[in-house]
Parts: structure tokens; C-alpha cells; sequence
């Protein structure tokens, strides 16, 4: 059964999405909150690990958090799902665990 | 006397004086080893600096706790990863790591520290009922 990722950090503070990726199992799912979401955005270094990832797991990017931040769903990296609380939700319930990278 | 018995991962990945995590990672896995759940920790990033050797607060003036680390056998907390890259990235080996064992009915001071590389830490990742992440 699938875990669920979430990640929490900027990719440009620390290497907790580069961590994330590198224990991601196909059929993962990777979340990006809070601070995280900024490693979504197109053309960051951190893109091309999203892309790489998205290979075998599915991203997604919570909502609120990116558009407080300041950051478009067109800002994004290609194939990344924004989703709202209730997918946030929806999503730890069809995981099987979830693990937070810090 | 819990009617489940499940696997619970401490995933520890944070250097263990600067801040807060690995002494909460630490303090819960005390509370939780009162469960008799199966419990194993891991270290990677710079969780793997909680365990090296020769750790010293005195002069910093907080509580030294990885010496909690070699009692956690007696709690029968029995097995640590640790993952050989996050070592190797840090000029560590396991030389550098303190040794950490524990008995059982069998036999005495068995290895608690297991060497594992990325892919297998991933696998055992996927093979827990619960993570807890410090």
C-alpha cells in the first residue's frame, strides 16, 4: 500500500524534497504545503525533481498555501494537481500512511 | 495491554543540538516503547549526527542525550537504520557511530545499528503501519 508524502520546507532551506523524492516508491504521492509549495514553481531548480518524480508518483500542491503565497496554478510545474483541504483529506485517507518530510 | 501490535518508524533527520526535533524524537519513542508496539528508528540526513560518537553538552549547558540511545534496548527497541548514504555524504562511517546494542532471551549485546542504503531505507519506509517524523 502507498504512502503519502508531505513536505512542509522550501527546497532552497533544506533538502527535505530532495529526501522526499529520493524515498518515493512508484505509487506514492508527494503533497507540498505550507512553505514546500515553493518548490513548485516553474523553472525553480527544484522542477526538474518534481518532473523527475512525477515519473512514477503523483504531486499535488495545497492550494491556500500557494496562493498565499503568491502562486499561480500556471506558475506550477506541468502535471502537478492543485488541491484544496478536503483533498488534503481525502488523500491521507487513501494512503496507507503518511510520512512527513521536515 | 493493546489488542493491535503494529510497526512504528521514528524517522529522524535533523542534527541533534540546534534544535528541538531529536530531543522530542527521543522523549517519544520513550513514551511510546511503554506500548508494546514494534518499534524501530532511523536515521538519515543529518539525523544520522544524533548517534555519533563523543557527543559532549557540558560546555553548551543542555541535557546529552544520546547516551538515551544505547539504553533504548532495555525498552526493547532493538533495531536502527541508518542509511549509508546520508553517512557517506558527511565523511561518516559507521566507525564514527556509537555503539548501540541490546540483548535478548537468546543472547547478549546484539548490534542494534543497521547499515542500509537509500532503496532498502524506501522499503522499509513502505512497510510501516505508522511514521513519526522528527
Amino acid at each position: 500500500m502507498s504512502t503519502l508524502h508531505t513536505v512542509n520546507k522550501s527546497p532552497f532551506d533544506r533538502p527535505s524534497l530532495a529526501s522526499c523524492v529520493a524515498h518515493c516508491l512508484p505509487g506514492d504521492s508527494i503533497l507540498l504545503i505550507e512553505d514546500g509549495v515553493l518548490g513548485a514553481r516553474n523553472g525553480s531548480a527544484s522542477a526538474k525533481m518534481l518532473v523527475d518524480a512525477m515519473a512514477n508518483c503523483k504531486v499535488y500542491v495545497l492550494g491556500p498555501d500557494a496562493t498565499a503565497r503568491g502562486m499561480a496554478p500556471d506558475a506550477m510545474v506541468t502535471g502537478i494537481e492543485t488541491i484544496d483541504y478536503n483533498g488534503f483529506v481525502e488523500l491521507a485517507v487513501n494512503h496507507k500512511r503518511t510520512q512527513s518530510w521536515l | 495491554m493493546s489488542k493491535t501490535n503494529k510497526k512504528f518508524l521514528y524517522v529522524n533527520r535533523k542534527a541533534p543540538h540546534g534544535s528541538i526535533y531529536a530531543l522530542e524524537a527521543i522523549e517519544v519513542v520513550l513514551i511510546g516503547a511503554a506500548f508494546e508496539q514494534q518499534v524501530s528508528l532511523a536515521f538519515l540526513d543529518d539525523g544520522v549526527y544524533q548517534i555519533a560518537r563523543g557527543q559532549n553538552t557540558k560546555q553548551i549547558g543542555t541535557k546529552n542525550f544520546a547516551n538515551i540511545f544505547k539504553a533504548l534496548g532495555d525498552y526493547d527497541v532493538r533495531t536502527m537504520y541508518v542509511e549509508k548514504e546520508s553517512l557517506a555524504e558527511r565523511g561518516l562511517d559507521v566507525s564514527d557511530l556509537m555503539e548501540i546494542t541490546h540483548d535478548t532471551d537468546d543472547a547478549e549485546d546484539l548490534p542494534s545499528i543497521q547499515l542500509v542504503d537509500r532503496a532498502e531505507m524506501a522499503r522499509i519506509m513502505a512497510d510501516q503501519d505508522v511514521i513519526l517524523s522528527y
